[in-house]
């Protein structure tokens, strides 16, 4: 433990990394560069989101990590044993007990309160990169605000699909100025994006970070004829029976056999313990014997 | 009357080398200029001045702007100046694909420019595009297709529907039929004289080759060094050509 400063990094790169984030409250959507450090992790893995955890995570924090919105897979569980053994901060699964939630491609079903902060990890932070490759023409656009080939974009897909085929890291507006890539979160989150807490985006490898104040107004981008529509799949959690959360599709067997599951690990079990049971679930008190 | 643009000794250099010196002249709302000579001679660097894309190192580029009549392009804020490269400016490069997204369909190529303005409705963004590519001569089963899937010809005209799309009233052009063959090359000056007629555009066509300004400029300018060394109506410029360099660009010429 005393091998380590509190929460791995140095202080001085904290200082420097909480300098880019009170910048980037300070400027919602804008991306802050700065200097991403090398973590024991490879690059894809978090990095960005790790070193902004690490900034502002403090003795008495709680701390809650999902990957896709699950507690329990790989990333998720490292992540947080890596926060157990560098800081020794309390951790937990549930939503509503943490201070600090660090997230890969979700945002938590159960609304997130004043207080709390949400880091997202962010692969690629640059919206606009795939429609105009130059990085210093895409930082021109962002500052002279000139917009336009996002909706390109959006564009091909209803040319191509029909609708809006984009998914997943859905272009928003934030505050009416910068366009920002919410990380690949599914489109369903987008609306959750106004909301109470901090957000904070860490992009380790492409070393930008940026961040959404509480109640910041947040526009997902779209064509009057063709307005923004959050999706799901049309069905309900098999488990605990919710209608209102996103859901992962699981094939169980080689027959065809599927059934749909909350991707918020915590929301399901929470409804689960409060009673609630999806099409093929059983009793919580039944399933933890 | 105003003049359209206004230039007024530009001069640019590389270093100590020239890339045009002292060129000025006044272009007026409807009226094809021709800028010739050789390979070297400064067009290129001078429509990249007037047009924007290079700073000049001295003189003045004044635009008749629709808001506050002559303004200098080259002291304006960038902002503004990008503003009118969206809008009142068109610029339609040599090769089509410096000037188009090849990994985007003609129909959004085409729709960059309304979306760059605030076009939000993609019923009429598209009923805009199908119309400009029907003007254009491509046919509008093919507004899905990505310009890597056209001829040659076929982009240079989808570069030009997307250029003039929102309607500018400056067109600046870098040896448009450069590269396309003889037949090509006649449909698509077939189709600029018209277009330049039809919306009353002005024009400022670069070009080495001869029967591209006597077929669409009203005045002609020679360059050789980077200097101005011959102006007038093109006519008039080809048919008695007073500057020796001109007499033997005139004289050049490969009669079939």
């Amino acid at each position: 433990m005393s091998a380590y400063n509190f929460a791995y990094l140095d202080e001085q790169t904290k200082r420097m990394i909480r300098r880019a984030i009170l910048k980037g409250l300070a400027i919602p959507g804008y991306q802050v560069p700065f200097a991403s450090r090398e973590m024991p992790m490879p690059y894809g893995w978090g990095t960005g989101g790790v070193q902004v955890t690490a900034s502002v995570l403090m003795p008495e924090d709680t701390l809650k990590v999902i990957d896709q919105g699950a507690d329990d897979t790989t990333n998720a569980v490292s992540i947080r044993r890596f926060f157990e053994r560098t800081a020794g901060v309390a951790v937990t699964e549930a939503t509503v007990e943490a201070s600090v939630i660090q997230t890969r491609h979700r945002i938590p079903e159960e609304p997130l309160q004043a207080g709390q902060i949400l880091v997202y990890q962010v692969p690629i932070p640059e919206p606009l990169r795939f429609l105009e490759p130059s990085e210093v023409e895409t930082r021109k656009m962002h500052s002279l605000e000139e917009y336009g080939l996002m909706h390109v974009k959006l564009y091909e897909d209803i040319s191509q699909h029909g609708a809006i085929a984009t998914a997943y890291a859905y272009p928003v507006k934030v505050e009416g100025r910068y366009v920002m890539d919410p990380s690949p979160i599914p489109k369903f989150d987008n609306p959750k994006l106004e909301m109470e807490a901090i957000q904070l985006f860490g992009a380790g490898r492409e070393q930008r970070i940026y961040a959404i104040p509480p109640f910041t107004q947040v526009v997902s981008l779209d064509f009057d004829d063709y307005p923004f529509a959050p999706t799901k799949a049309d069905h309900a959690c098999d488990l605990c029976g919710a209608e209102d959360s996103y859901l992962d599709e699981l094939i169980v067997d080689d027959a065809g056999g599927r059934m749909f599951m909350c991707s918020d690990t915590d929301y399901c079990l929470t409804r689960r313990k409060a009673g609630h049971i999806g099409a093929q679930g059983v009793p919580y008190e039944e399933a933890s014997v | 009357m105003t003049p359209l643009l206004q230039v007024e000794k530009v001069s640019k250099y590389y270093g100590r080398r020239i890339g045009c010196a002292d060129v000025s002249f006044d272009l007026y709302p409807g009226e094809v200029m021709g800028i010739v000579g050789e390979s070297g001679s400064g067009k290129s660097t001078l429509l990249s001045c007037l047009a924007g894309h290079l700073v000049p190192d001295s003189g003045a580029v004044r635009f008749d702007t629709r808001a506050d009549g002559l303004r200098d392009t080259v002291t304006m804020s960038e902002p503004e100046r990008r503003m009118l490269g969206r809008t009142d400016w068109a610029f339609v490069h040599q090769h089509a694909r410096d000037g188009l997204r090849m990994n985007v369909s003609a129909g959004g190529n085409v729709g960059e420019r309304l979306m760059a303005v605030n076009a939000r409705h993609y019923g009429e963004i598209r009923d805009k595009a199908i119309d400009w590519l029907g003007r254009v001569e491509i046919s509008d089963d093919r507004i899905d297709d990505r310009p890597t899937a056209f001829s040659g010809g076929m982009q240079q005209r989808l570069q030009i529907a997307r250029n003039l799309v929102t309607g500018p009233r400056l067109v600046f052009m870098d040896e448009p039929t450069g590269g396309l063959d003889v037949s090509v090359q006649a449909r698509l000056l077939d189709l600029m004289r018209g277009l330049v007629r039809e919306m009353n555009l002005s024009a400022i066509i670069v070009t080495h080759d001869l029967a591209v300004v006597r077929l669409l400029a009203d005045r002609l300018m020679v360059m050789k060094d980077g200097h101005m060394v011959e102006t007038g109506l093109t006519d008039q410029v080809l048919d008695d050509p007073q500057h020796a360099y001109t007499q033997l660009l005139v004289s050049s010429v490969l009669q079939v």
